[in-house]
């Protein structure tokens, strides 16, 4: 194989690389509602998102087997019980096969936020989660604000500003 | 050498590339093991120790410890490998960094007895794509090794290149593909300097080329079952790899396992594999008439084996295991049975061929 | 030259069906367990490669990184 026939295969694929990239689906645009849902929570109530208009909201998915997403959680408490009374809501969908297993864990790291149970994937295909954990806030008026990737050291802080910003609106 | 220029630009450009899904280190954990293998009237045993710990949220560390303590009678010491070789120690250490979707892997190895020293040091990248889905890996180490000998003031060196490449890829759900490519570059001192080559049946020095360039390509496939109350129940997997040197050896590698949880606490690995290969184009078990090159080592003749093998794992149950967070006790078997087609034992004039048990009894431990 | 296209044709392939696959992140359940792991119990593997490596022509392309040693 010519060392032309290798840059030509390697043009090639760049192209398809650039074409896969840019029609893969997102989340929800920023600005946009919210889409709505309810799902079964760990008290065995249903929870509605629509229930919470005129809070503050944080959704944060997670699973069991998502490294990232244990570190992040106990962190999130303490936002959670921090912020709770100004009027903000942590709603955490876990995606678990087995919700039993996000029972068991989400006690084993201290967490009083409400736990709603996705199993079906149902919530996670409709907000087209690409990242685990993905974290959306939305503001009092049901609206897609800030939407969260993955999970590093410090992003704690910026989750604190933009509830805090969006507290004040 | 020009894919692997290739390789590096791929790779700095895919580097570049933004995506959305992190990498992550690898898990902390500790393994403290003691190995032994029996067969063809040699014996091997010692400890090995592996300890990995992450500082902070971006770097892992790790160390290990290895050793052989090796006792042997066998056909290969007795026409010349290797009779005063009885302790091999080796040491590892690895840094580990997570840049954003890539992990940065720094290594260095370095293995002492008394009559060989070999320090490794290599340096790997692995790179996520298309939301971790694609992983792509190149790595480069280099070797240099001291070759001695116990009775003489004899010492030459040896000097290694790996290049590796390998990509892995999420098909399904439950299934994973692996690719791998390896090259290999050796130049300096390659035999064994113990072993003796045969000319019509007397002994005489063997007579190496002075490099060895090898490459191996494999495939690796794994299919994950679920079942009641786990993500998966069940693992099969297969792998096959061709290696081919300038030596004139080519080989097969065909592997076959099957993993399976029984109950809360058991996991039992079942495992064969066969290998084959064609011998080097200067092997012979007796030389007729003198040659440039002559070797006489059964590893680069034509031979083939089968291994059936099975790992056990019981997890210690929580209340046992002091802070750590999971551990599990693990005990390993496999038989490997070698037969040679052009390698004769010296002791009774037949083609050789035996049988090796290979035991491993290890604590794993996370934290 | 046949392995050079055999290596970029499974490259460029590999590389065009990470677009394709199309498994969301929250259907990564099976694929994060230890019995999809490549290499489960790095030191089990590393001895097990390493008493092949010392025995066979062979070497390369494995789950684990070798180093060298005077094992002829």
């Amino acid at each position: 194989m010519s060392l032309r026939n290798v840059h030509k295969t390697a043009v090639f694929t760049l192209a398809m690389l650039i074409a896969t990239v840019a029609s893969q689906a997102a989340m929800p645009a920023i600005g946009s509602a919210a889409p709505d849902f309810t799902l079964k929570s760990g008290t065995g109530k249903n929870l509605k998102l629509s229930e919470h208009r005129g809070e503050v909201v944080m959704i944060n998915f997670w699973a069991t087997w998502c490294g990232p997403c244990r570190q992040e959680m106990p962190l999130l408490n303490r936002i959670h019980e921090k912020y709770r009374k100004a009027g903000f809501t942590l709603l955490g969908v876990n995606i678990d096969d087995n919700s039993a297993n996000a029972l068991a864990m989400a006690k084993k790291l201290g967490v009083t936020f409400p736990i709603l149970f996705d199993a079906e994937k149902r919530i996670s295909r409709l907000y087209d989660v690409d990242g685990m954990p993905s974290t959306v806030l939305i503001d009092r008026d049901g609206k897609v604000r800030y939407i969260h990737r993955g999970y590093r050291a410090g992003y704690e802080d910026l989750y604190e500003m933009q509830i805090r910003e969006l507290l004040k609106q | 050498m020009r894919y692997g220029v290739c390789a590096v630009c791929a790779l700095a450009g895919l580097l570049a590339w933004p995506t959305v899904q992190a990498a992550v280190l690898p898990e902390d954990r500790t393994d403290l093991m003691y190995h032994q293998y029996s067969g063809g009237n040699v014996t091997v045993t010692g400890p090995a120790l592996l300890v990995r710990k992450s500082a902070g949220d971006t770097v892992s560390v790790s160390g290990r410890y290895y050793m052989d303590s090796v006792s042997s009678a066998s056909p290969d010491v007795v026409s010349g490998g290797s009779p005063y070789r009885d302790k091999r120690e080796e040491f590892g250490l690895g840094v580990d960094v997570l840049h954003g979707s890539s992990l940065i892997t720094a290594f260095l190895s370095s293995s002492r007895e008394n009559d060989y020293l070999a320090d490794t040091y290599g340096l790997n990248v692995a790179h996520e794509l298309f939301d971790g889905l694609t992983t792509i890996n190149l790595g480069y180490s280099q070797g240099r090794d001291v070759v001695q000998r116990v009775d003489t003031s004899f010492e030459a060196g040896v000097s290694r290149y790996n290049i590796r490449l390998g990509l892995s890829q999420v098909l399904s759900k439950s299934l994973l593909l692996g690719l791998s490519y390896e090259g290999i570059s050796e130049d300096g001192f390659l035999r064994n300097p113990y072993r003796s080559a045969r000319i019509l049946g007397a002994f005489s020095e063997e007579i190496y080329p002075g490099t060895r360039d090898s490459q191996a390509v494999s495939i690796r496939l794994i299919k994950g079952y679920a079942s009641d109350g786990r993500p998966v129940g069940s693992s099969l997997r297969g792998e096959y790899r061709y290696f081919r040197d300038n030596w004139g050896i080519r080989s097969d590698t065909l592997g076959l396992a099957y993993q399976q949880h029984f109950g809360p606490r058991w996991l039992a690995e079942f495992r064969y594999r066969y290998y084959q290969q064609s011998a080097a184009l200067f092997y012979s078990d007796n030389f007729l008439t003198e040659m440039t090159y002559m070797a006489r080592d059964k590893e680069l003749s034509t031979f083939h084996s089968h291994t059936i093998g099975m790992k056990w794992s019981w997890a210690i149950p929580k209340q046992n295991i002091l802070f750590f967070e999971r551990a599990s006790l693990n005990f390993a078997h496999d038989y490997v049975f070698f037969s040679y087609d052009d390698y004769t034992n010296v002791f009774t004039g037949q083609l050789y061929s035996f049988g090796a048990n290979v035991l491993q009894l290890f604590i794993s431990a996370w934290y | 030259m046949t392995r050079t296209c055999l290596i970029t044709t499974l490259l460029c392939a590999a590389v065009l069906l990470g677009g394709c696959t199309g498994v969301k992140s929250y259907e990564r359940e099976m694929l994060a367990d230890p019995l999809m792991s490549f290499s489960r119990d790095p030191v089990s593997d590393m001895y097990i490669d390493h008493v092949y490596d010392v025995r066979e022509g062979a070497r390369g392309a494995t789950t684990t990184q070798g180093g060298g040693c005077g094992c002829n």
